[in-house]
């Protein structure tokens, strides 16, 4: 689902009241509700600001979207600069995730630039004293034959009143790839200096002064726990503490945190330590990750429950009237996001306004929060941006911003840095839900795929933080778009059901997060598992049972502007992939390829992405080591190319790190791994050779940041099985599983 | 009251001797570029030099460093054009940044005593250092480049 609309956006080309800016803003008879918006400016120097709405956290956002305006306004990229701007409304919807940022930016900024083109070629023919139609614009200046004006000139002495409608803005033409002077070029990503001396300002580094530290002392439950009793003997012996705040949120964002204020870090994480608070709690405290999964394969087994996304006709009539059928459930654990900043936010009340410094994914989320949590209007409040140490999802729920927010108001709005320890941060993570999945097909004539069911049951991040997002399915009942997205495929299969449940028990558990692709982080898994053992059932090459059914028949033909060519884009990726890496050739003994496709999130904006992994697996263990991993991408037009390899290779390894090294828990109603030395991402010597190419394309450019994370799991899964015979369906793969699944 | 020398100044700081060094260097000294990751001395993005020799400083008592040299990110180069510095910008390593400052120190470390280290030699040094972007293709590249390059001491 893409609720997300900002084309409706327009813009016209004016001179600021100042004079000495010119900027594009968005016309007020388009705009309707929208107030005026301010993308770029160009200043009398030339010099080029572009205003970036995105947090900038690893996938070098800012340089990606000046790159996309830049290269419409012909502008000289040494005067080319960026500006993470802070929460205004005057934004519109502020959200940096789906790997949605260069999808959604592409047309937007690129209009954009142009308007700002032409209205420079026409200012400065003016200027020259020449038609407009024999100029041209090339490097941040207007040319007429050899004579030119920049456009730092043009903007001090020029009429820039040219205006467009929004209708107009629409129609202007963008370029194709082979007109494009920046973007898919190399170059560097701006962000990145910064990032090798120690000045890049992230959220921790936030300080103001007079401000006093807190760490929040947390209550043994994500929800329903109560504060009895505050005992501060112990902690009124840490030298530094100043006192201990049961924290009252009208919001319900940070039920139960009692606050520990000190003179320093240091401080007030021994306070927190020394502090003694009784909680009232409910039964989630003592639920456990088998309670959760128990809940979910009955909700799962309960057909009445949750929602019908894909509804066929026909479905139960394919699969009675079938030759055969197969079903196979699939599960996987709880996983952490473990950015490496902890969450952390400085607060304090400024001249009537409440001012949030911190990193953060959502603003347009929280501050509905804040606004309810301070009982102020959202326009006193603002959040100031800063780099984010590591993003994955985790921040857009800001959470901890509602309660950084708190502690200042409970202390009559005075500056308070809030900072959380690691296991703080770990133990209220929103983690990715455990799940559940139930896949079955149906087998008509000549092995020929005539149904298909999948039914998934985990904690829906969506509905616990943004209910307005749920759309509902065929029965009229609504369900969380991004944790079901993936089941909902380009195979062509028949008659076809996907039936997404919510884990009620999950959602009351803790606080489901958004984590790096959402729901195919399972449902992806469960699918490109299941296809190799549908190919295996039918005894087809499981590369050639996928291509017969990304035909691109019906529904899966492809629209545009986002998805032309369909499954048949997803076919090219998996068979390119498969070549690359050798597929077919003979492997050493205990050595498998395995095959795995996606098509990222939504179907509405497909990154179609192809996985060959290689693995060898030690027979006497079942221990897995990934040789190496081929990846093929097809996200239509690359803006940054070195940025877009960046996230490939990232979020490839992230897909291994999930499938092999990490997977937690939950007991007594809490992740059992709070820290590293538990919980194991993977680090540089477990690296395999990583190889990745991209589809060259003139197609709409699409998103980077998530879908190679969800391939790498099943690619794995199916090379375990090609190598020794043992089939995993449960993720992590955890080495006593394979050998379990040896012997079996 | 602890003094050492911080990038070739003297310091003192009022921290309790027991606390860790991280969060003297970050609010006392105010210098920020030294990261708070796991307070465990697990993901090395804390990582400084104490005379030389890369420890994590969120499990470095402020107190075992009185009088001794500490070098943060910020006093690796006077111009932060360290070999190490340039070679990660060539190699455009850093994705989120946050553990960068604690992998280059890392790594400092490491060219100075084995200046041309094998790749066995670079994963051995690295593995401590926890990069969630898993950027570790560019980490281990930009490494290699300095190596390459000779990175004079």
């Amino acid at each position: 689902m893409n609720a997300i609309d900002l084309s409706r956006r327009g813009f016209l080309v004016s001179v600021t009241a100042a004079g000495a800016a010119f900027a594009l803003t968005a016309p007020a008879e388009a705009a309707g509700a929208f107030e005026p918006t301010i993308w770029y400016a160009i200043d009398r120097d030339g010099v080029i600001t572009v205003h970036i709405i995105r947090a900038e956290m690893g996938q070098h956002v800012g340089t990606a979207i000046a790159r996309i305006v830049a290269d419409e306004l012909e502008a000289d990229w040494s005067k080319v600069r960026i500006d993470h701007v802070d929460s205004d409304p005057k934004w519109g919807l502020m959200v940096t995730g789906g790997s949605w940022s260069v999808w959604q930016s592409y047309p937007l900024y690129s209009q954009a630039g142009a308007a700002g083109r032409i209205a420079l070629i026409e200012a400065g023919a003016k200027l020259l004293g020449v038609n407009p139609a024999e100029c041209v614009a090339a490097k941040g200046t207007v040319w007429h034959h050899d004579n030119g004006m920049s456009y730092g000139d043009i903007v001090a002495k020029g009429d820039l009143s040219r205006k467009f409608t929004a209708e107009e803005l629409a129609k202007l033409p963008i370029k194709k790839a082979a007109e494009h002077r920046i973007v898919g070029k190399p170059g560097q990503a701006w962000d990145i200096p910064a990032k090798t001396n120690g000045q890049a300002k992230y959220g921790l580094d936030a300080k103001v002064p007079g401000m006093v530290y807190a760490r929040p002392k947390l209550p043994p439950t994500r929800y329903g726990a109560t504060v009895v009793s505050i005992d501060e003997t112990a902690a009124k012996k840490v030298p530094g503490y100043l006192r201990a705040i049961a924290l009252d949120d009208p919001s319900g964002t940070v039920p139960g945190w009692v606050m520990v204020y000190a003179d320093s870090f240091v401080a007030a994480d021994r306070a927190s330590e020394a502090l003694n608070v009784v909680w009232k709690t409910d039964d989630t405290a003592k639920v456990s990750e088998a309670d959760l999964q128990a809940r979910a394969r009955a909700l799962i087994a309960d057909t009445s429950a949750g929602s019908l996304v894909v509804e066929d006709p026909g479905v139960d009539a394919a699969f009675g009237a079938s030759k055969s059928t197969m079903e196979c459930t699939y599960t996987t654990s709880t996983a952490l996001h473990f950015q490496m900043e902890p969450v952390n936010a400085l607060a304090f009340e400024k001249d009537g306004v409440f001012e949030i410094h911190t990193g953060n994914q959502w603003q347009s989320l929280v501050l509905p929060w804040l606004a309810k949590a301070l009982g102020r209007k959202e326009e006193t409040i603002v959040l100031r941006t800063y780099v984010l140490g590591g993003g994955f999802g985790r921040r857009l729920n800001g959470d901890y911003a509602v309660g950084a927010a708190l502690a200042s108001k409970a202390i009559g709005g005075k500056p308070v840095k809030v900072v959380m320890t690691r296991a703080d941060d770990t133990r209220f993570d929103s983690p990715r839900s455990p799940s559940v999945q139930t896949l079955r097909i149906a087998f008509g004539e000549g092995g020929r795929v005539t149904g298909m069911e999948h039914h998934a049951c985990a904690g829906w991040p969506t509905q616990a933080m943004a209910p307005f997002f749920m759309p509902k399915g065929a029965n009229g009942q609504p369900y969380d778009p991004f944790a079901i997205s993936g089941a909902n495929h380009w195979y062509t299969v028949g008659a076809q059901r996907v039936r997404a449940v919510g884990n009620d028990l999950a959602n009351r558990t803790f606080r489901p997060g958004w984590l790096r692709s959402v729901g195919p982080g399972w449902t992806n898994w469960a699918l490109e598992s299941f296809m190799d053992e549908a190919a295996a059932e039918a005894r087809v090459d499981p590369l050639a049972f996928r291509l017969r059914m990304l035909d691109g028949a019906g529904r899966n033909a492809g629209s545009a502007p986002n998805a032309v060519g369909g499954a048949k884009r997803q076919a090219a990726v998996l068979k390119r992939a498969a070549e690359k890496a050798g597929w077919g050739k003979p492997l050493p003994k205990n050595t498998g390829l395995g095959l795995a496709t996606t098509f990222g999130q939504e179907r509405d904006m497909p990154t179609w992405v192809a996985c060959a992994a290689r693995v060898a697996v030690d027979p006497a263990s079942g221990a897995v080591k990934v040789e190496k991993l081929t990846l093929v991408a097809d996200a239509g037009i690359i803006v940054h190319p070195d940025g877009a390899l960046a996230q490939m290779e990232g979020a490839a390894l992230w897909g291994m790190s999930l499938a092999l090294f990490e997977g937690s828990a939950f007991e007594n109603g809490q992740v059992k791994d709070t820290n590293l030395d538990s919980y194991t991402p993977l680090r540089m010597a477990d690296v395999p050779d990583v190889e990745v190419e991209f589809v060259a394309s003139n197609e709409a450019p699409v998103g980077l940041g998530e879908p190679a994370t969800t391939v790498v799991g099943p690619a794995i899964g199916n090379a375990i099985f090609r190598a020794v015979g043992a089939r995993v369906r449960d993720l992590p793969i955890r080495a006593e599983a394979v050998k379990a699944a040896m012997k079996a | 009251m602890t003094t050492f020398r911080l990038n070739g100044r003297d310091v003192s700081v009022d921290t309790p001797e027991d606390a860790p060094l991280l969060w003297a260097i970050r609010d006392e000294a105010g210098l920020t570029g030294t990261k708070f990751g796991c307070g465990i001395g697990a993901c090395g993005a804390c990582t400084v030099h104490v005379d030389g020799e890369a420890v994590r400083s969120c499990v470095t008592p402020v107190g075992s460093v009185a009088g001794r040299a500490v070098t943060t990110i910020e006093g690796l180069d006077p111009k932060g054009q360290h070999p190490l510095q340039v070679a990660w910008i060539e190699a455009q390593a850093p994705q989120c940044g946050y553990c960068q400052s604690g992998q280059i120190m890392q790594a400092a470390a490491l060219l100075k005593a084995t200046p041309h280290p094998t790749d066995a030699e670079i994963e051995a040094a690295m593995t401590g250092n926890l990069c969630r972007c898993m950027a570790y293709i560019r980490i281990k590249k930009a490494i290699k480049a300095a190596a390459a390059k000779g990175v004079a001491a």
